[in-house]
C-alpha cells in the first residue's frame, strides 16, 4: 500500500492525461469572482478535485471514482463530502472491505486527528463485523503507544467494545496504561468505562469496593494527581452519603492532609462531603486545623475554614473557594 | 519505586510550565515601561493579518478546504472582536461567497458544491450575522435550513453532523445554536436532544462528545449552551460542571481542555465560556446545592428576574427543578405553533437577564496568559513554541473579551479599567456567551428575525 502513496506523490501523471479519464469533463470550483479566503491550490490539487466533482456531480459508483476519492483523501482527508461519496461507492461496488481498513490505517498515520477518518473507520468496522474486534482494539491500542490521549481514537476503542465486543482484557489494558502513566486521564476514563459498562465485570456495585482500594492507592501515592480523586468521586455518582460512610474516604483524606503537602484535592472532596452533612471525626477536625493560616481560626464554621484554607493554598480558584462559602447548604 | 522516574504527563506539563513562567519571570523584570508595552493588545497587527488571511491564503490551507465558512467565522468574528470591521465590498464578498456554500436544499457546506454540514452552516450563520446587515440577514433560506435540521436529527435525541455522518455534542450544540438564533428552534428539533447530552456528562463533571467519553472543554461548553437554549439546564448536575471546570485552570494561568493535559489557549473561550454561562445561572445552581433561592450572596441586583419565576411551568421531561435564572420557560400547548413565545427566547432572555455570581475562575491570570502566551506579533497561537492560526485567533480572543467582561453587572455595561489587564485600550467587543456572536450584532439579528 505504502509503495503505491509514494508513487502517487511522486511519479503522478495528471488525470487530463490519463486514458481512463479521457470522456470526462473536469468541473471547476464555482468560486466566484471576487472569493473571500481563497486556497492558493496546487495544481494538483485543482485537477483532482475538479475531476471528484465531474464524478460526484454524476454519482458516478465506479472503479475509477473509488480510486479518484482515494487521491482527493490523500490531498485533504478532512474533506466529508469526499468520504461519503467513497462510502457510496463502496456499498455500490461491493469491495472487499477489509482493504479498506488498511487505507484508513495509513491516513491515520500522517494525521490520527481527524473526524472524518475515524468515522469511515467506524463505518467500515461495523460492516466487517465482530470478528474485526480484535484488529480495531489492536490498532488503537497502536495509535495510544504514540499518543495515549488521543480522543478520537478513544471514542473508536469503546465503540468497538459496545458494538463488536472483546471486554475481556479491557480491564488489563487500563491496568497497564496507568502503570506507565498513573496522570493519563483518558486511562482513568476507560477504566471507569469499563468497570461501568463491561458485559463480564458485573457492574458498578460488585467493582466499587476494589476500585475505590485502587484509587486510593493512587491517590497516596502522588496526591497532587486530580484523576484518582475524581474517580473515586465517580465511584459515588450521585451518593455523596456513601461516599462518606465508606470509612477508606475519609481515611485517605486524613492522610493526606496529616502530610500538609499537595492536599488541595483532599480538601476539595472534604468540602464536598461536609456540604452533604458529613460529620467529620476529630482527628480530620484537627488536621484541618493544623492547615489554618491562623492558629485560632476566626471561621467557626468548618466548612468556612476549609474554604478559608483553599482560598490561600490554592490561589488561581481563590474567586470559587470564596463562592463556596456562601453555598453552604442548610443543617438540619 | 514507581515514584523515581517522572511519567510521560508530568514530563511534558512540566516542560510547558517552565517554558511559561520563563516568560513571566522575563517580563517581571523589564523596567516598567517595556513591561507594558508586553501587556498590550498588537491590535492593528493582528486586524492586518486577519484582513490579509480574508483575501488569500496559501496552498497549506489546502487541508481546510472543507471548512472555508470557519475560516470566514473565525476571521470575521475575531475583526468583530476588534472592534473593526471590514470594508463594505470586502462584506459584499463574504456574503456572495457564503451564498456559493449554501446547498439548494438547506444548510452550509465546506466550500462550494461540498454536502451540507452542521458546523460548517453554524460557522456560516455566525458569519453572516456578524457582518449583519439585510443583504447578509436575508440570504439565509431559513426553512430549507429547517428541513436540513431536522433531516439531521437523530433517533437518539442528537443530531448527525451531516448526511451519512457522526452524533456528538458539538452536533447538538451547532443544529440548536442556529435555530435558535434564527427563531425556527421548536419541539420537533428540540425533542430528546437534552436526554442525548445529559448522558454525556461524565463522572468528572465535565462533559464528552459521545456517551462514555472522556469530559473535554469543547464538548462541555456545546453541551451546556444547547441545555440552556433549550431550557434543560437544570437536568445536568451544575456543581459538578462549575467544580470540573474550576479545576481546569492551571498553574500556567491558562485553561487545559481536559484533566491533566496540557494548556491552550484555545480553552480561555471553551471552558471561560462555560464559567461565563454558569455566572448566569446562579439560581439553578444555588437549587441544586440545596440552597434555599433567597440566599442573597452577592450585592447584585435580580430586578430583572420577572421571566425567571419559580412556580413557571416547564413543559420539558425530566425538569425536576423550575428555577432558571433568566429562561423563560416553554409555554405549555405554544411552542409549536408560535415559536417566539417559547423557546426561541431563551437566548435573549439569558442575556438580558441578572448576572447572578461574582467570576468562578481567575480572569486576570487569564489575561496574563493571553497576552503574555498566546499573543504573537500578530495573531495568537496555542502556547508558546505553537504557530499561530485563525482557529487559536479566535478563540483567544473570544476567551480575553469573556475574561474583561467577566465582573460586569449586567449586559451592556463596561467593564471597570482595574478588571481589563493593560491598559483600556486593550478592551475588545462583548460576546454573547451562548452563540459566541459580538453582542450588538446578535442583537440587530435577534431584532431582525423576529420580525421575519
Ligand atoms: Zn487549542
Amino acid at each position: 500500500m505504502s509503495e503505491q502513496a509514494v508513487e502517487e506523490e511522486s511519479g503522478r501523471i495528471p488525470i487530463s492525461q490519463r486514458p481512463e479519464w479521457a470522456d470526462v469533463r473536469p468541473v471547476p470550483q464555482d468560486d466566484g469572482p471576487n472569493p473571500v479566503v481563497p486556497i492558493a491550490y496546487t495544481d494538483d490539487f485543482s485537477e483532482t478535485m475538479d475531476y471528484f466533482r465531474a464524478v460526484y456531480l454524476a454519482d458516478e459508483r465506479s472503479t475509477r471514482a473509488l480510486q479518484l476519492t482515494k487521491e482527493a483523501i490523500y490531498l485533504n482527508s478532512g474533506n466529508y463530502t469526499v468520504w461519503q461519496f467513497r462510502r457510496l461507492i463502496l456499498e455500490a461496488l461491493n469491495v472487499d472491505l477489509r482493504e479498506e481498513l488498511h487505507f484508513v490505517e495509513q491516513i491515520t498515520r500522517d494525521n490520527s486527528k481527524n473526524y472524518q477518518i475515524w468515522h469511515h473507520r467506524r463505518w467500515v468496522a461495523e460492516k466487517l463485523g465482530t470478528h474485526v474486534a480484535t484488529q480495531e482494539l489492536e490498532f488503537t491500542r497502536e495509535i495510544f503507544s504514540q499518543d495515549a490521549k488521543n480522543y478520537h481514537a478513544w471514542s473508536h476503542r469503546q465503540w468497538v467494545l459496545q458494538a463488536l465486543g472483546g471486554w475481556e482484557d479491557e480491564l488489563a489494558y487500563c491496568d497497564e496504561l496507568l502503570e506507565d502513566d498513573i496522570f493519563n486521564n483518558s486511562a482513568w476514563n476507560q477504566r471507569y468505562f469499563v468497570v461501568t459498562r463491561s458485559p463480564i465485570l458485573g457492574g458498578l456495585e460488585a467493582m466499587r469496593d476494589s476500585e475505590v482500594a485502587y484509587a486510593i492507592k493512587a491517590i497516596l501515592t502522588k496526591p497532587e494527581n486530580e484523576s484518582p480523586w475524581r474517580y473515586l468521586r465517580g465511584l459515588y455518582k450521585n451518593d455523596v452519603k456513601s461516599l462518606g460512610n465508606d470509612p477508606r474516604v475519609g481515611s485517605v483524606c486524613l492522610d493526606v492532609l496529616m502530610d500538609k503537602r499537595d492536599y488541595v484535592h483532599a480538601l476539595n472532596m472534604v468540602l464536598d462531603l461536609l456540604c452533604h452533612h458529613y460529620q467529620p471525626s476529630n482527628e480530620l477536625k484537627n488536621a484541618i486545623d493544623a492547615l489554618s493560616p491562623d492558629p485560632t481560626p476566626s471561621d467557626s464554621d468548618l466548612i468556612q475554614r476549609v474554604c478559608s484554607i483553599l482560598q490561600l493554598v490554592d490561589p488561581i480558584r481563590a474567586n470559587y473557594w470564596e463562592w463556596r462559602k456562601t453555598t453552604v447548604p442548610a443543617q438540619d | 519505586m514507581e515514584n523515581m522516574s517522572a511519567t510521560k504527563t508530568q514530563e511534558e506539563q512540566w516542560m510547558v510550565q517552565n517554558q511559561v513562567f520563563r516568560i513571566y519571570d522575563l517580563v517581571c523584570q523589564l523596567p516598567p515601561h517595556a513591561q507594558s508595552v508586553n501587556f498590550e493588545l498588537r491590535r492593528d497587527n493582528h486586524i492586518e493579518y486577519l484582513i490579509k488571511s480574508l483575501k488569500q491564503l496559501g496552498p497549506n490551507f489546502a487541508v481546510l478546504d472543507a471548512n472555508r465558512p470557519w475560516l470566514c467565522y473565525w476571521i470575521i468574528h475575531s475583526i468583530a472582536l476588534l472592534g473593526d470591521c471590514v470594508d463594505d465590498k470586502l462584506e459584499n464578498d463574504v456574503i456572495e461567497f457564503l451564498q456559493r456554500c449554501q446547498d439548494p436544499n438547506g444548510g452550509y457546506g465546506g466550500g462550494p458544491g461540498q454536502m451540507p454540514h452542521l458546523a460548517t452552516t453554524y460557522a456560516a450563520i455566525n458569519t453572516l450575522i456578524t457582518v449583519g446587515g439585510h443583504k447578509s440577514l436575508s440570504s439565509i433560506n431559513r426553512e430549507k435550513l429547517y428541513d436540513f435540521l431536522l433531516r439531521m436529527k437523530d433517533t437518539s435525541g442528537g443530531f448527525r453532523m451531516h448526511d451519512g455522518g457522526e452524533v456528538d455534542v458539538r452536533a447538538c450544540y451547532t443544529a440548536i445554536s442556529v435555530a435558535g438564533v434564527l427563531n425556527i428552534l421548536d419541539d420537533r428539533l428540540i425533542q430528546n436532544a437534552g436526554d442525548y447530552i445529559v448522558s454525556c456528562q461524565t463522572y468528572e463533571g465535565g462533559i464528552a462528545g459521545e456517551p462514555g467519553s472522556e469530559a473535554h472543554g469543547g464538548y462541555t461548553f456545546c453541551g451546556l449552551a444547547a441545555m440552556v437554549l433549550i431550557n434543560e439546564v437544570n437536568r445536568l448536575d451544575l456543581p459538578a460542571l462549575t467544580n470540573w471546570v474550576v479545576f481546569r485552570q492551571g498553574v500556567e494561568c491558562g485553561f487545559q481542555g481536559r484533566t491533566n493535559k496540557l494548556v491552550d489557549g484555545c480553552y480561555s473561550f471553551w471552558q471561560g465560556g462555560v464559567a461565563a454561562i454558569i455566572q448566569r445561572l446562579r439560581l439553578v445552581v444555588s437549587e441544586q446545592m440545596g440552597l434555599p433561592n433567597t440566599s442573597n450572596f452577592d450585592s447584585r441586583t435580580e430586578s430583572d428576574n420577572d421571566s425567571s419565576d419559580s412556580d413557571g411551568d416547564q413543559s420539558s421531561e425530566g425538569a425536576s427543578s423550575p428555577a432558571n435564572d433568566s429562561c423563560q420557560p416553554i409555554q405549555k400547548g405554544k411552542s409549536n405553533d408560535s415559536p417566539r413565545i417559547g423557546v426561541n427566547n431563551n437566548g435573549y432572555n439569558f442575556i438580558r437577564g441578572p448576572i447572578g455570581m461574582r467570576p468562578i475562575f481567575n480572569s486576570m491570570a487569564l489575561q496574563q496568559y493571553i497576552l503574555l502566551c498566546s499573543q504573537e506579533e500578530a495573531g495568537f497561537r496555542d502556547k508558546p513554541g505553537k504557530r499561530r492560526d485563525h482557529y487559536h485567533t479566535c478563540y483567544v480572543l473570544s476567551g480575553l473579551s469573556i475574561c474583561q467582561y467577566s465582573n460586569i453587572k449586567e449586559a451592556d455595561s463596561p467593564p471597570l479599567p482595574r478588571d481589563v489587564m493593560g491598559p483600556y485600550s486593550n478592551l475588545l467587543e462583548p460576546v454573547h456567551p451562548l452563540y459566541n456572536i459580538v453582542l450588538d450584532k446578535f442583537y440587530e439579528a435577534y431584532e431582525f428575525f423576529a420580525r421575519s
